[in-house]
């Protein structure tokens, strides 16, 4: 392998002289999918280390309350189908975008939006309900990874949401032109990577945070 | 009184009259040179009317080979401060024996190696790496620019944000005095309740944003935009490097930013990640730091490496010796690099299987190393070997590299590192390889790249003496701290009592002396150089003789880099393009897509500035609304549609046209 030949390669064959350079303007390739693509997985790795933190910390109750104790699963299992199901309606937008029909893509959109709304707020009560009854995340850290992680996810669809009410005016404004859909595609890879976060969450943190 | 109270802390936060070290001669002094240096500096641009230039042609440039001009000189300026930090310590370690306390203070000591280690990294090593592969990678590449040329810019500016941070810091307040990773629990609130570790958190959250989005742009624009016809098989060998430094960037800078966080959080809202009460953890932050800290070390050699390889073949006047062992090394280690964080905390006590584990994972990444030392030497033999400063600098990091690594295996075996671990011993290893690797080959690449970016060449006769008096320099500074670490003296003490260990000081700070004469020379080169700059200059674009794509085109490149996108056949694309002599086309040209410029990453950069500052002194009315500005005009920047444009074919054909007689004229 080593051995680099000095020989340049016969296949454009000796009497067909090769080309060096192109003579009109290639399109280059978008690269912002990927980027995006390549930036969720960053993302993802921030979810991990929080995943790891919560491995290590999630049982040093010190002496506080435990998760068995204070975690209310069918709110969360409420909460867990609302995100779900936002995901679902973002499909739908998606797929009504690619059929340019704008009007029933941004009622799918302000749905999705409204669920967002709705788990966000679902979980702060849930946190202001945890830290009235003297459970916050300076209790101990078990707590202080719990809300660290809970709340890194909701902030990042905190930022979802302020993201998709910018877009949904951009998309009013300028229309379904190519940028706007590009766009769309990012936030609709960010809505579905944030629910299959969730999806750890509710396991990682919550299922498992209830056994004894 | 009391109102007006609440509202100067709502609007000053911590931050008093007291923060101001007006009784620190040192920094009053230090103070007043900077500031000198900076009116004078601002003055001079408002003298020679160089605000609009600078403000238009450089700052909201969108332009990678700027962005990667400015990246270097924020380097360069850090150098010159972090180097600053560096003999102020030889200097105090040098006297400080016995009845001698030095001239500084331990607590002003303890902020001097923080702070150098800090600048050092990430704001040095990470902008010239950054600049380094922003500049040359497109080139090499056959691309226009990169694939987010406004996000390029952006991360430049969030980088200046961090560094203009720690520079505050030696003026207002003060910086952490915890050493450069801030382990806890001395850098939480309770040990370090001051600013220090404040500013070391900001300071690094926000140029670690600008890190990490300039390794996705990097790392799509090489993915997406290479030339037709170059497979990943043919890339140049510094265009691999960087694929693999952005793909650990983009894989480990995430750890930091979430590390940083924690303990953030744990010092602003009182959590329990890793205090000592309450269920915290600190060896989970040592974990963490370093699970970011070890792949950082070869984000900063994998382009050097990759500096070495062209640098090698252009001036041995051969192609690289094993391309693919080459490239499979490079992929080697970056995986590799992962697996090794422990060694940096055998003494944490995870038990003799654990241990082992990583001591023969760091083992074996010297391996993959070891075979690219090979094939430059093989390079070498029986090539036509002409030492030019870049060959020099080449030479010196094979000879001084294989030293650091041989000890940095040494440090590898658990039990001796049970010894070794904190001494000076560690020090010595890791000057050697990220001063011998890291650096000389920055300093190889500035010199050959040089004539690239700005159309003429470095001065030789100030480069060789610089290159001296940095090797010569380096070994007296740093092997004598070998011979102090086997002895068993630990590293960040500002004070001895043995007097026997005082000769190796002063040897060690001779050696920091004749590496300040070493960067002396440096600034001396480019001063010469810009005065000799017509005779230096270089028309051909190709002043080595070189081989990859950057060569093709002219010196400096023009905005577009090439007319018409080259087509790639083979691995050192321009060396075959020469053999088959070539001709660039004359006429025929054609609009060229470009990105347009904007003032958004300067605006966001500043705000961010003001956003840490206001975070670090508690100053909460000011860092909501800073805040609140970033978003604002973050969102604002995505309203505008309008980014690129055309360059016309005319504007093409004048440009080319003045080169073709530019050429015509020095044939």
């Amino acid at each position: 392998m080593s051995e680099i030949s000095t020989t340049y390669p016969a296949s454009a064959g000796p009497t067909q002289p090769l080309v060096f350079h192109e003579t009109t303007e290639s399109h280059t390739p978008n690269g912002t999918l990927l980027g995006f693509w390549i930036y969720l997985m960053s993302d993802c790795l921030i979810f991990a280390c929080l995943f790891a933190v919560y491995g290590v910390l999630g049982r040093e109750y010190a002496g506080g309350p435990t998760g068995a104790e204070v975690l209310e699963l069918p709110a969360v299992a409420v909460n867990t189908a609302l995100l779900l199901l936002s995901s679902i309606t973002y499909g739908f937008a998606v797929l009504e975008m690619q059929r340019d029909r704008q009007s029933p893509m941004m009622l799918w959109l302000t749905i999705t939006g409204l669920l967002g709304a709705c788990f966000i707020t679902l979980e702060l009560r849930e946190f202001a309900h945890l830290v009235s009854i003297g459970a916050g995340p300076q209790r101990s850290a078990f707590l202080s990874s719990f809300f660290t992680l809970v709340g890194t996810h909701g902030l990042h669809v905190t930022c979802g949401i302020i993201w998709l009410i910018v877009l949904m005016s951009q998309v009013a404004k300028k229309g379904l032109i190519p940028a706007n859909k590009r766009r769309l595609m990012c936030l609709s890879m960010f809505w579905h990577f944030l629910d299959v976060v969730w999806v750890g969450v509710f396991s990682f943190v919550y299922l498992m945070g209830v056994l004894p | 009184m009391l109102a007006q109270t609440d509202l100067t802390k709502l609007i000053f936060g911590r931050l008093t009259l007291e923060s101001l070290p007006l009784h620190v001669p040192i920094v009053l002094g230090t103070f007043a040179v900077v500031a000198i240096g900076a009116i004078a500096v601002l003055g001079a641009i408002t003298y020679f009317k160089l605000w609009g230039y600078l403000w238009h042609e450089w700052f909201t440039s969108i332009d990678h080979k700027r962005i990667g001009i400015m990246y270097m000189i924020l380097g360069f300026i850090m150098l010159l401060r972090g180097f600053a930090d560096a003999i102020m310590m030889r200097a105090q370690q040098a006297i400080s024996f016995g009845d001698n306390v030095g001239y500084l203070p331990p607590e002003h000591y303890d902020q001097i190696f923080t702070a150098h280690g800090v600048i050092m990294i990430f704001f040095v090593a990470m902008p010239m790496v950054t600049g380094m592969m922003n500049f040359v990678m497109p080139l090499q590449i056959g691309a226009r620019d990169v694939a987010f040329p406004f996000l390029n810019n952006f991360s430049f500016w969030m980088t200046v944000a961090g560094a203009l941070l720690v520079m505050a810091s030696l003026f207002i307040g003060e910086f952490a005095r915890t050493g450069w990773l801030a382990y806890p629990p001395l850098s939480d609130i309770v040990s370090s309740p001051d600013a220090g570790v404040d500013y070391y958190i900001w300071a690094l959250q926000i140029a670690g944003i600008g890190t990490l989005l300039s390794g996705i742009n990097l790392l799509v624009t090489i993915i997406k935009m290479r030339a037709p016809g170059m497979t990943m098989m043919k890339m140049p060998v510094f265009t691999w490097t960087a694929l693999c430094t952005n793909v650990l960037i983009v894989a480990a800078f995430p750890v930091l930013t979430a590390v940083l966080a924690l303990l953030a959080l744990d010092r602003y809202a009182g959590t329990n990640f890793f205090t000592t009460t309450l269920g915290g953890n600190a060896m989970m932050y040592v974990n963490l730091i370093w699970i970011w800290g070890h792949p950082e070390v070869y984000i900063l050699i994998l382009p050097a490496f990759g500096i070495f390889s062209e640098v090698t073949a252009t001036f041995s006047r051969k192609p690289l010796f094993g391309y693919a062992s080459m490239v499979y090394a490079t992929v080697v280690i970056t995986v590799l690099s992962y697996l090794v964080w422990l060694h940096h905390f055998f003494t944490m006590g995870s038990g003799a299987s654990v241990n082992s584990f990583f001591g023969i994972t760091t083992m074996i990444i010297s391996i993959p190393t070891g075979a690219k030392i090979f094939n430059w030497l093989f390079t070498m033999y029986r090539g036509r070997v002409e030492f030019e400063l870049p060959m020099m600098w080449t030479v010196a990091f094979m000879v001084t590299f294989v030293i650091g690594g041989m000890t940095g295996v040494l440090l590898a075996v658990p039990p001796a590192d049970f010894s070794l671990h904190n001494s000076l011993f560690l020090i010595a290893h890791f000057h050697n390889v990220i001063i011998g690797g890291v650096l000389f080959g920055l300093f190889a690449g500035i010199s050959y790249w040089f004539p690239k970016a700005f159309g003429f060449r470095l001065d030789p006769f100030w480069g060789k003496c610089s290159f001296w008096f940095w090797v010569v320099g380096f070994y007296f500074a740093f092997m004598p701290l070998y011979v102090l670490g086997l002895m068993g003296i630990t590293r960040r003490l500002s004070h001895f009592t043995d007097p026997a260990l005082q000769i190796w000081f002063v040897l060690a700070a001779f050696g920091a002396f004749l590496i300040l004469l070493g960067i002396g020379c440096m600034i001396l080169q480019f001063v010469v150089s810009f005065r000799r700059r017509e005779a230096l200059r270089d028309v051909t674009g190709d002043p080595w003789n070189g081989r990859t794509l950057e060569w093709s085109t002219s010196s400096p490149p023009p905005k577009y880099n090439f007319a018409f996108t080259p087509l790639v056949h083979d691995h050192d694309a321009w060396w075959m393009m020469k053999k088959y002599h070539y001709q660039r086309p004359l006429d025929g040209f054609v609009p060229i897509h470009m990105p347009l410029n904007t003032g958004a990453g300067i605006i966001l950069g500043g705000l961010s500035f003001i956003f840490g500052f206001a975070m670090i002194w508690y100053m909460w009315l000011v860092a909501i609304l800073s805040f609140a500005g970033i978003l604002v005009v973050a969102i604002a920047h995505t309203f505008n549609y309008h980014r690129d444009y055309y360059l016309s074919a005319d504007d093409v054909r004048r440009v080319e046209a003045s080169r073709t007689e530019l050429l015509a004229r020095h044939v």
